[in-house]
């Protein structure tokens, strides 16, 4: 995983509430066995008219936005299904972090999991963000993960909270399963103690 | 959660499985059952693949397609869509060289993923069970804590039978009092995600009690569970009775003779203890729930059947007055509209929520001796083809396709738009699935979700209807 430290970029403002997975990657697309080359698909129902051609209302098909970075939308993003394509298709696009006011549980996970910081602000801030946002190429927003802030375009910092556990691995782009394993011992004698209490656990 | 003192179900089977406590108090959380299927898993094996690493436990996995296959006689001779094919046949690989058991396509047993879990009895009270999934929380109406997971994690669980978790605080919704003529459980956990909203359960699991609850039957209460995920919670749960382990009895998987007995002492010490302290309380009457259905493109967005369609200019503020005007826009609706008076094209009568065969019977019991409306497509697709055989053997089959409607294979079918079964755009859908967002049952298609057996009455009339108005027939006793 690419480590993800200081960001600074364009970012595209999105104000919806309850942007669901669906929307973010239809179902149509998650027929791959690969994590790449999603990005085409990124809000798609959005994105392309029905013949298939560029809808130019939608943001991410506007200049400067289609180099965007950074997502910023209002509330319970990423809620819905846990298709960890979501996160694969903004990452592809060159999303790295998204900012709302709240999130799902399994996207916010699986942001983590992917280089993607997903930062959570109060829905006024989100608001100005966006106003900021609309400034376009010349109005970029750093987002610093390792002073835990935000900052706009005027230079104001905001700060933001992220789990420390979370925000280590992504700084250091730390491989989950790596570091579970060094537990193995532990786990190893957890499954012989519950072999033992509660065989009806285990397969022959 | 509460370290001493009185814990809920939750917290208990929590405790169980932890392995380890990282520093900054996150958990090493083991996990009993690990289902799979063809959609999420496919870059999970891959990663092992690379890292030259092992499935650590396939006993305590299984693996099953659903999301992408045809659910019509064309699965028969070979699944048509190229991409569909390598999907499946990409698992197959996998399974067969990672020794995760397998259920076949043509295989009797094989179905929606949570409905097969806890019909085989791979899904018991007081395990953890994940999958690449967010309706993995149906599997918590058993008493297990149950959630989805994205495809990294399905990678971790698949290595090292673990995840790392940070706890979830406790949310109890009771539910007291008895249910009315004509409303389900479905009518419950809509009514429940209408209280709460999407959002309402962020952070929590839900453990679902009070007398509605426990009146439920095993596939009502998976409905319930089901839909948590629609209310943002984690997961959810309903503690393990008489009713859990009559229907967990003799069950393929289910443990048998000394080991049912100690499993059965186990999973009665698992219901919350009295007192215990949760997080966040609500309270609904079983008795004011009313039919359900849903007019927007967030299960939110619910009301009872004899209901209008909201005003956007009643709206509290601007940002929702827009939000319900771009959902009028999409579902094709004008304020004040009769729900009832919304004429549909499609019916789906399936999915995880609700295709098992309580609710074939449901919807049969509805149809019999009636017809499809004219111009209405009404389908029934079986969540396995266990289901399927139970169903043609009570002889619903019959009875749904004498009224008209058509008799399906198991798989996800209409729920999520990436197999054959989809709406086109503009096709107006009462369908007992889980999710109206827009385009989830195709670019375009508008989704009203309902019960089984309202889906039922909406495709005999033709336009959404009120159940109560649709009871079975005189002298039928489906």
């Amino acid at each position: 995983m690419k480590p993800f430290t200081t960001l600074t970029g364009i970012a595209a403002p999105l104000p919806k509430a309850n942007v669901d997975t669906d929307q973010i990657i239809p179902a149509r697309f998650l027929k791959t066995i690969a994590r790449t080359g999603l990005g085409r698909h990124l809000f798609a129902n959005f994105r392309y008219r029905e013949d298939g051609s560029e809808n130019p209302d939608f943001v991410l098909n506007q200049e400067p936005y289609r180099r965007a970075e950074i997502l910023i939308a209002f509330e319970n993003f990423g809620c819905g299904s846990s298709r960890e394509h979501a996160p694969w298709a903004l990452l592809d696009f060159g999303i790295r972090c998204v900012i709302a006011p709240d999130f799902a549980d399994i996207f916010h996970n699986n942001c983590f999991k992917n280089g993607i910081l997903p930062v959570k602000l109060p829905r006024e801030i989100c608001a100005q963000l966006m106003e900021d946002a609309k400034l376009g190429a010349n109005a970029r927003i750093t987002v610093d993960l390792e002073c835990q802030v935000v900052v706009r375009p005027n230079g104001e910092e905001i700060p933001f909270e992220v789990d420390p556990f979370r925000r280590h691995c992504l700084l250091n782009g730390l491989d989950d399963i790596g570091q579970t394993l060094q537990h193995k011992a532990a786990i190893d004698s957890y499954e012989a103690r519950q072999r033992a209490a509660q065989p009806w656990l285990f397969g022959p | 959660m509460a370290a001493t003192g009185p814990r809920t179900l939750f917290d208990k089977i929590w405790a169980h499985h932890v392995v380890e406590t990282l520093p900054d108090g996150t958990a090493l959380l083991y996990i009993d059952r690990h289902l799979v299927h063809e959609v999420t898993s496919p870059q999970a094996f891959e990663g092992l693949r690379a890292a030259g690493r092992r499935v650590r436990r396939p006993d305590a996995t299984i693996a099953v397609v659903d999301h992408n296959i045809a659910t019509d006689e064309s699965r028969r001779t070979g699944i048509t869509d190229p991409e569909s094919r390598l999907q499946v046949e990409t698992l197959e690989k996998n399974v067969a060289e990672f020794g995760v058991p397998y259920i076949p396509l043509l295989d009797d047993r094989q179905g929606i993923v949570h409905v097969i879990g806890p019909e085989l009895g791979l899904s018991l009270p007081g395990m953890t069970i994940v999958c690449g999934d967010s309706h993995t929380s149906t599997h918590g109406a058993l008493g297990a804590l149950a959630f989805g997971i994205g495809t990294s994690e399905v990678e971790h669980v698949l290595a090292t039978q673990t995840l790392l978790q940070k706890p979830a605080k406790n949310m109890r919704v009771r539910v007291e009092r008895t249910l009315a003529l004509g409303c389900t459980a479905k009518d419950i956990v809509l009514a429940i995600i209408g209280k709460i909203g999407t959002a309402g359960g962020t952070g929590h699991v839900i453990e679902y009690a009070g007398e509605a609850i426990r009146a439920l039957d095993m596939a009502g209460r998976m409905t319930v569970c089901n839909m948590s995920i629609e209310a943002g919670a984690r997961a959810g749960m309903v503690a393990p009775d008489e009713t859990t382990f009559a229907y967990v009895k003799g069950r393929p998987h289910a443990p048998k003779g000394e080991a049912w007995e100690r499993a059965l002492a186990y999973w009665r010490s698992l219901p919350s203890d009295p007192g215990a302290p949760f997080d966040k309380e609500v309270v609904l009457d079983a008795a004011a729930i009313a039919p359900m259905v849903t007019w927007g493109t967030s299960p939110e967005d619910v009301l009872p059947i004899t209901g209008t369609v909201p005003d956007p200019a009643e709206a509290p503020d601007e940002a929702r007055r827009a939000q319900l005007q771009r959902m009028l826009d999409y579902m094709g609706l004008t304020p004040g509209q009769k729900l009832t008076d919304l004429k549909v094209d499609v019916v789906f009568i399936g999915s995880c929520t609700n295709s098992r065969i309580e609710d074939i019977r449901a919807a049969a019991a509805i149809a019999r001796g009636r017809k499809v409306a004219e111009g209405v497509r009404a389908m029934v697709v079986p969540g396995s083809g266990l289901v399927k055989k139970q169903a043609e053997a009570e002889g619903l089959d019959r009875i749904l396709k004498e009224a008209g409607f058509e008799w399906r294979e198991a798989g996800c079918s209409m729920c999520l738009g990436m197999n054959p079964d989809k709406l086109t755009p503009g096709q107006r859908c009462a369908s007992t699935s889980n999710r109206n967002f827009e385009g989830r049952q195709g670019p375009g298609g508008r989704t009203h979700l309902l019960s089984p057996a309202m889906a039922a009455a909406a495709a005999l009339a033709g336009h959404l209807a009120d159940v109560r108005d649709w009871q079975p027939a005189a002298g039928s006793a489906a």
